[in-house]
């Protein structure tokens, strides 16, 4: 009573702003607007005849999509599986050769940050070999290993081993020198200060690697499976266009995607956790 | 000849008993660049001599502090005595035994705390423990680690991570770690330093109160004249660098336990206070004014 003017102040900062001020409703009608945008021009394209007739119509698209979806896991012979079992096969794939690629890169890593010998001469190996695309392996595999189902694996563990490799050197190399004179003063063996300080330490590194690793394998098994055949997602997609059903095509692009952003939430989830405390160095 | 080596050699015997750090005409020379890829570049740089001359006997049991101006080389002289670093020349013997490395016979603490953000509060002091005494039963540990907790008054806070805790309670984190090795003595780089002011008094009575309870040999390092007179028995003071030097040791008489409130009315206080306060400013203005 005695201050009025404190009282409306505090007024207007308790009372909430109106809804249409809100950033996440502004963010999601402009999301559906996106999206009816696309689906309406695509919905024209196709009825107007200005695209090939190769390409169905959004609401084909969607009807088939809904009907891949509502059935996922049916099997009718070799070349005819739901986009579930199809899914899953790639899935596997990438995650035995994610392991793999996984269990060469994390160790070797850790070896090429701790000894600058072992830098020095694995480093001309790393630089020539991270840039070149992991499907000029694929022969090699065909060639090594007879079978197409290694072949991918070989392929996906070829991807996996790179961003993993650099982040767990950089990571395993970086350790802040103050964790380390702990360590020394201590008189931690090396072993100990390997598995005490310098992993813990590098951990959100090496995670940040895999997460990287596994999204390009993702990437990579669709292409290895076109070409290599036999089951999986990227067979799938070939098969489906040899037989011009572009809606299967649409609907297998859809989902790829939707596990691809799977993969990357889990493995975001697994780096939040080890980098626990440690983005506000202590 | 035989009485004068029997004197020696008793003589010997009463240093060793008496002094347990000893340093000898250590010298610190960072290397510069003269190689010849520098020589093309015209990026050569001097060698550049931190510590020297530095002699030193430290008492068991007494509370050193080191004063100099910024720069002056106290780190690198810590670091030395830690094992941290090598002398360039020189000796550095704990017990008569020369350092070679750092070892847990001493305990350090260090300015930027260099807690473990994984661990715990109470894993941070597990690991000093376990590593330190691996032959301990888990339960001697886990009663040791209590223990120092308790000294440093963070039980409530045991179970914490360093990023929830403020800067006093992570070096009390510390502290704690530091002794719960059990070293012979603990050395402490400006531990202070990056606390404000009323944390960083608390933490100083802190200190002096752990000390009359384990009464270990210290060695700190401070910019502080008011902490170097609360806490010591021997003040070192140093020159400015390049080749810095000790330049005199200051004996602090006054009676324990000291409060801060009162150390103002030991006769020899207001003396010792300015004594400290010109060497320190006239350093400091030295090393201001060469770099004009
Ligand atoms: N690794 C190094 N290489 C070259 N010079 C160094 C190195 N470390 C310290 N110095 C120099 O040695 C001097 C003393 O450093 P330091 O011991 O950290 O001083 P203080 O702790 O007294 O502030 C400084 O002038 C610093 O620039
Ligand atoms: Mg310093």
């Amino acid at each position: 009573m005695a201050n009025p003017s404190i009282n409306t102040n505090y007024h207007r900062l308790k009372s909430s702003s109106p809804w249409w001020q809100n950033t996440n409703l502004q963010a999601f009608a402009l999301f559906i607007i996106l999206l009816v945008t696309i689906l309406g021009i695509w919905e024209m394209g196709a009825t107007t005849e200005i695209f090939s007739p190769v390409m169905p119509s959004a609401s084909r698209t969607i009807n088939d999509f809904l009907g891949w979806i509502s059935d996922p896991f049916y099997d009718n012979g070799p070349n005819d599986k739901g986009i579930g079992i199809n899914i899953l096969g790639s899935l596997q794939r990438v995650l035995v050769g994610f392991f793999l690629g996984s269990a060469i890169a994390i160790p070797l890593g850790v070896a090429v940050g701790l000894s600058p010998v072992v830098s020095k001469a694995v480093d001309p190996f790393i630089q020539l070999l991270r840039p070149v695309s992991p499907l000029a392996w694929l022969p090699l595999g065909l060639g090594i290993l007879k079978s197409s189902e290694g072949t991918a694996l070989f392929v996906i563990a070829i991807t996996s081993i790179w961003p993993t490799l650099s982040n767990t050197k950089f990571g395993v190399s970086n350790v802040s020198a103050d964790y380390l004179n702990v360590a020394k003063t201590l008189g931690a063996s090396r072993w100990r200060t390997i598995w005490k300080i310098i992993l813990p330490s590098a951990a959100p590194h090496i995670v940040a690697g895999l997460r990287i690793s596994i999204g390009i394998s993702w990437l990579v098994i669709v292409a290895a499976e076109m070409i290599v055949g036999g089951t999986g997602i990227g067979s799938f997609i070939w098969f489906e266009w040899n037989n011009l059903n572009v809606t299967s095509i649409i609907t297998a692009i859809i989902v790829i995607g939707a596990v691809g952003v799977l993969l990357d939430r889990i493995l975001a989830l697994l780096q939040s956790w080890v980098s626990f405390g440690q983005r506000n160095n202590a | 000849m035989m009485t004068s080596s029997a004197i020696n050699e008793s003589a010997e015997i009463f240093s060793k008993s008496t002094t347990q750090l000893s340093l000898k005409d250590v010298y610190k020379v960072y290397a510069g660049r003269h190689g010849w890829p520098d020589k093309l570049l015209r990026r050569t740089s001097p060698d550049y001599i931190a510590l020297a001359e530095i002699n030193l006997d430290i008492v068991a049991n007494q509370f050193v502090s080191i004063i100099g101006p910024s720069g002056c080389g106290k780190s690198t002289l810590l670091n030395i005595i830690a094992g941290l670093d090598q002398p360039t020349q020189g000796a550095v013997l704990l017990n008569g035994q020369p350092v070679k490395a750092p070892g847990p016979d001493r305990g350090v603490v260090f300015q930027h705390y260099s807690l473990m953000p994984w661990m715990t509060v109470e894993e941070n002091i597990r690991f000093a423990i376990e590593t330190v005494f691996p032959t301990m039963t888990r339960a001697e540990q886990i009663d040791q680690v209590r223990q120092y907790i308790e000294l440093v008054g963070l039980q409530s806070a045991s179970k914490r991570h360093p990023h929830e805790l403020s800067g006093g309670m992570k070096q009390r984190v510390g502290i704690a770690r530091a002794l719960a090795i059990e070293p012979q003595m603990l050395l402490m780089d400006e531990p202070f330093g990056a606390l404000d002011a009323l944390t960083r008094g608390f933490l100083q009575d802190e200190v002096a109160r752990i000390w009359e309870q384990q009464r270990k040999t210290v060695i700190l390092i401070t910019h502080s004249i008011d902490e170097a007179l609360l806490l010591s028995d021997k003040i070192i003071m140093m020159s400015r660098g390049p080749a810095a030097k000790i330049v005199e040791v200051l004996d602090i008489p006054f009676p324990r336990p000291r409060r801060r409130e009162n150390l103002a009315q030991f006769s020899s206080y207001a003396e010792l206070r300015a004594e400290l306060e010109l060497h320190l400013s006239r350093e400091t203005r030295a090393v201001e004014e060469s770099r004009i």
